[in-house]
């Protein structure tokens, strides 16, 4: 019994260890989900935020100083996140918190950072609610009711279809607020949506509902959900002979959405943050660097990731300054910056302002055919 | 439960002083103990009223319920509902009756909170009615199916949030409403095990069939198990979703429910302490093993496997802590501590 | 089976069916079994027997270590110390699939002649069935008849359900119960792996998370079925499987909720299941 006690003071020891700040690094701090359900996208967006600290000490580092990543895992857990946030900014002391994917792990866990007065930048949380929470809380990707138009502008405008369907995941936030802004915007060009159907993402067969779909003739689908479920609605829908493109958004984008789909995903579009096939030298670059370090080509979250933690560092420059307020500011004026994700502007709303890249499979690439800026919703 | 007159001035008293002491504590710790001890020591108190209520269906009456989440999740909407949708009517209602504004916020929580527990106990009287007819592992199965079936309701149905859930609910929860509610389910457990009732419960525990043949109405003591059970449980849900501010409808699955029966176990079935004192420790344990970073939940899981192993009957078993035990572990120990001077 | 024997809720079983399907795919690229067929890479039905087996193999292995490092000690605990200790495997196995095979999905190989879309389906009047389904039917039923057969015509089979039945008066029979036992972890953790070696095959792609909701529905569709009845199983997945898509196909959004409201029906109904014994209790 003795031993027991001996070992709980250990752990209250480590818990307590490392309490106090550090003041020779310019602390960031990072959390998301790097194990459980969405550890995939958490360990994504790891990878971008690390090349670029990389790449910034290697230039000399923020201020003088090493720059230095704490990351906090959430388990992709809401109350969670809201835990290791508190973590970061009250225990670790760090200057500002790069973080979540899921935009209700961002929300629960922004209110921290608004509170304690330290600016927190989303990469990937695309629900519009995040950025009320506070003028702290900054995004640099888009959001979902851009995507959403963007979507629709490009089925409307540029693949001139009149007749859609929509197959959105049910249990999703995300895939509900995309799906309804692509209504709002394709009915205002003058499309019908003639179907609306739902599945949920622990599902594996689609058939009961593509064949309501199929009933109803759609020109095009649309389908505002994750790759893992995609590949397969699109097998299906192509074994029920549904043979009209599919369209959607940037939770296709994932290396194994063709393996899983076979060629039934040939010729579909989804829009994107991010292609590394993009031939301009910022893009070019980065994805050498990536693949240099990691064996791999970087996704759309690694390149939020990395676009974040350099938005971040600019900020940092620019205000002279580890005080919250004075980043925060720096942040809001960011104007025109060459990311790898496009050309982003934080406006008045604390949100990037940036065009969004439409994708089409081809063979086994994603290969960019459009572009939709924000002028062309309007 | 008839409640002498000495011992229900007692009661109220001793409630009286330790919400001061918490309010107290909760406004001097939290400047220089930092937001993130604070929220550790506020989820450590909705663990405690989430494990000691599943303590009674799980400890004190010997059934097998896996979907406790489900009940929290109730109680987690009904009182945001309160809070986010009545808000106004409840302040005209203030108004009218001349309530001092610091007093209205932790009445309207107070209302909330009510609201939580009748809708979470309503919902414990649907789960619990099965158990005239199932028993064991199938009931327990009835029951994860309900905490899923709760949540699937939750996260589809649209006009109650769907997949969003609740956002932007006012932060209510302050440490001397936690503490207050940890005091209430374990005073609650405490008197309903030295009472009639309690003891029926153990009875139904100990072997069912005889406890009818000696004339226990088991169903009617199974079902007030659950209502009662899921009432603190509602009471726990709301306490999260005002200190979280969000409610997560897909957090409150299958899994939570292990974590929280898990809690119980470890503690020992059927003992409050245990559950008080395992439901601290391992709301603790993740963030103690945040060293090990990526390892940190598979370290978690092999320290739940070893402890069982360990301490099959979990750290207290039966046993709870008293103060006469306490006071007899020390004469124990200071007469040893004499003795060896002799 | 597990339950039948042991009367314990495995919740690792869901786990293993996920080692099972890693298995088969580490096993389909080292044996080079897969070869790229256009765009996606193909195995060939014998390839895909082949991976089965040893998915079975690599699967049994971890059943018969989980039951001996974690159940075996827990044996006469209560049974609600033995489900942790499975709650705990479980979370063991999928914490540590995350670290061990990396979070991101692996693609499985196709069925040679399923990835062209077209042809690849048998059309029976307005019903469509795909090559792999049907091998999968096909597989499923050979190992589950052959399950029966043991379980009911064979000495070991006999004693497994002795075992189930009543484990003290088995074993002053002679029969051991910690080999039967074993015996039971074998098979059913083979299974539990071949099952998924089937559902990568199904979706094309493996997860260490994967076997969350398979394990919870596994067991779902055994105490449908009756515990202690290997055909009421069957006929539980059958339900199930059913009555989900039956719902898929007018109310999607509650399809979750009401398989276990099925569930929870049939209990009420029939409490030991669909073709469940009735337990004698003794006063």
């Amino acid at each position: 019994m003795r031993y027991w006690a001996l070992i709980c003071a250990l752990l209250v020891l480590v818990l307590f260890a490392g309490c106090g700040k550090k003041s020779d690094v310019v602390l960031i701090g990072e959390y998301g989900p790097f194990q459980g359900q969405i550890a995939d996208y958490g360990t994504s967006v790891h990878s971008g935020i690390m090349l670029a600290i990389e790449e910034i000490n290697a230039r000399g580092g923020l201020l003088g100083k090493k720059v230095e990543l704490e990351s906090e895992d959430d388990r992709g857990e809401a109350s969670e996140a809201r835990t290791a946030v508190e973590k970061l900014i009250t225990r670790d002391g760090v200057v500002a918190v790069i973080g979540e994917v899921a935009s209700t792990n961002t929300m629960t866990a922004a209110p921290v950072a608004q509170t304690n007065k330290v600016p927190m930048i989303t990469p990937a949380s695309t629900n519009p609610k995040v950025t009320d929470i506070g003028d702290y809380i900054f995004r640099i990707c888009f959001t979902d009711d851009f995507q959403g138009a963007a979507c629709a502008a490009f089925a409307a405008d540029n693949l001139k279809v009149k007749r859609a369907a929509i197959f959105r995941d049910v249990g999703s936030d995300y895939s509900k607020g995309f799906a309804a802004a692509f209504k709002k915007v394709f009915t205002k060009k003058g499309g019908v949506i003639v179907a609306e159907s739902t599945y949920t993402a622990s599902d594996s067969d689609f058939k009961s509902q593509l064949t309501t779909i199929r009933s109803k003739q759609p020109d095009i689908i649309f389908i505002p959900g994750y790759y893992e479920q995609v590949s397969q609605i699109a097998v299906q829908a192509r074994q029920l002979g549904i043979k009209v493109p599919l369209i959607g958004g940037d939770g296709w984008d994932a290396p194994s959405l063709l393996t899983t789909a076979g060629g039934a995903l040939e010729g579909c579009y989804f829009s994107n943050h991010f292609t590394p096939l993009d031939k301009s030298t910022t893009v070019s670059n980065f994805v050498k660097s990536y693949r240099a370090k990691y064996k791999k080509d970087p996704n759309a979250l690694a390149a939020l990731g990395y676009d974040a933690a350099w938005i971040l560092a600019e900020a940092i420059k620019r205000a002279g300054s580890t005080n919250g307020d004075a980043i925060r500011r720096e942040l809001s004026n960011i104007k025109d910056y060459p990311g790898v994700t496009g050309k982003i502007t934080i406006d008045s709303h604390r949100n990037a302002s940036k065009p969004a890249v439409i994708l089409q499979i081809k063979g086994k690439n994603f290969v960019p055919v459009a572009t939709i800026t924000p002028n062309q919703i309007k | 439960m008839r409640l002498r007159a000495g011992s229900a001035v007692r009661l109220v008293v001793w409630t009286a002083v330790l919400a001061a002491a918490a309010m107290a504590a909760g406004a001097l710790i939290k400047g220089p103990l930092g937001g993130y001890y604070f929220r550790l020591l506020i989820l450590s108190g909705i663990a405690v009223v989430a494990a000691v209520s599943l303590n009674i269906i799980n400890g004190f009456s010997g059934q097998f319920s896996l979907g406790h989440a489900g009940f929290m999740l109730v109680g987690a909407y009904a009182s945001a509902g309160i809070t986010l949708f009545a808000h106004h009517s409840i302040n005209r209602a203030f108004d009218a009756v001349g309530l001092p504004a610091g007093a209205r916020t932790p009445v309207e929580f107070a209302i909330a909170m009510i609201a939580a527990a009748a809708a979470a106990g309503a919902v414990g009287l649907v789960v619990g009615l099965p158990s005239l007819r199932l028993r064991g592992d199938y009931l327990a199965i009835a029951t994860l199916g309900f905490g899923e079936g709760i949540r699937s309701i939750f996260v589809t149905v649209d006009a109650l949030g769907g997949a969003s859930g609740l956002h932007d609910i006012p932060e209510y929860t302050t440490l001397t409403w936690v503490v207050l509610a940890a005091i209430g389910v374990v005073m609650m457990s405490r008197n309903l095990a030295l009472s009639t009732h309690g003891r029926a419960l153990f009875a139904i525990r100990e072997d069912e069939t005889a406890a009818q043949a000696v004339g226990i109405n088991t169903f009617k003591y199974k079902v007030l198990a659950f209502v009662i059970a899921a009432a603190w449980a509602g009471i726990a849900g709301a306490l999260l979703a005002h200190s979280d501010k969000n409610i997560d409808p897909r957090s409150y699955s299958f899994m939570k429910s292990i974590e929280i029966v898990v809690m119980v176990v470890l503690g020992g079935m059927g003992s409050v302490t245990g559950a008080v004192i395992a439901a601290i420790g391992l709301t603790w344990l993740p963030e103690l093993l945040r060293a090990a970073a990526v390892y940190r939940m598979v370290f978690y899981s092999a320290l739940l496997i070893v402890m069982m192993i360990v301490r099959r009957q979990g750290l207290f078993g039966r046993a709870e802590l008293s103060i006469r035990w306490m006071a007899e572990t020390l004469r124990r120990m200071t007469s040893r501590a004499l003795g060896e001077r002799r | 089976m597990v339950y039948g024997v042991l009367r314990l809720i495995n919740f690792a079983h869901g786990d293993v069916y996920m080692v099972g399907a890693f298995i088969g795919f580490y096993s389909s690229r080292w044996l080079r079994l897969t070869y790229t067929n256009g765009q996606v890479n193909e195995i060939t039905p014998a390839g895909m027997l082949l991976i089965i087996a040893i998915a079975m193999l690599g699967a049994a292995l971890l059943g018969v270590l989980i039951e001996r490092i974690a159940y075996r000690p827990l044996r006469r605990a209560p049974r609600l110390a033995a489900l942790i200790t499975a709650i705990g495997v479980s979370m063991l196995l999928e914490y540590g699939g995350q670290i061990v095979f990396g979070t991101t999905k692996k693609d499985y190989p196709w069925l040679a002649g399923t990835a062209q879309l077209t042809g690849t389906v048998q059309s029976f009047g307005g019903i469509s069935i795909d090559k792999v389904d049907v091998m999968i039917l096909i597989v499923a039923a050979v190992l589950v008849t052959a399950l029966h057969l043991f379980v009911q015509h064979t000495k070991p089979g006999r004693a497994m359900r002795a075992v189930s039945f009543d484990m003290e008066t088995a074993s002053l029979m002679g029969i051991n119960p910690d080999s039967i036992i074993s015996l039971t972890f074998i098979i059913g953790s083979a299974f539990a792996g071949a099952a998924g070696v089937l559902e990568g095959m199904r979706n094309h792609y493996v997860e260490p998370l994967m076997g969350l909701t398979a394990g919870i529905k596994a067991f779902v569709a055994a105490v449908v079925g009756g515990i202690g009845s290997i055909p009421g199983a069957a006929l539980g997945g059958m339900a199930i499987g059913l009555c989900e898509e039956a719902v898929r196909a007018f109310y999607p959004q509650i399809t979750d909720a009401m398989v276990f409201g099925l569930l929870i029906l049939i209990l009420l109904v029939k409490p030991t299941g669909i073709l469940g014994g009735g337990t004698v209790e003794k006063v």
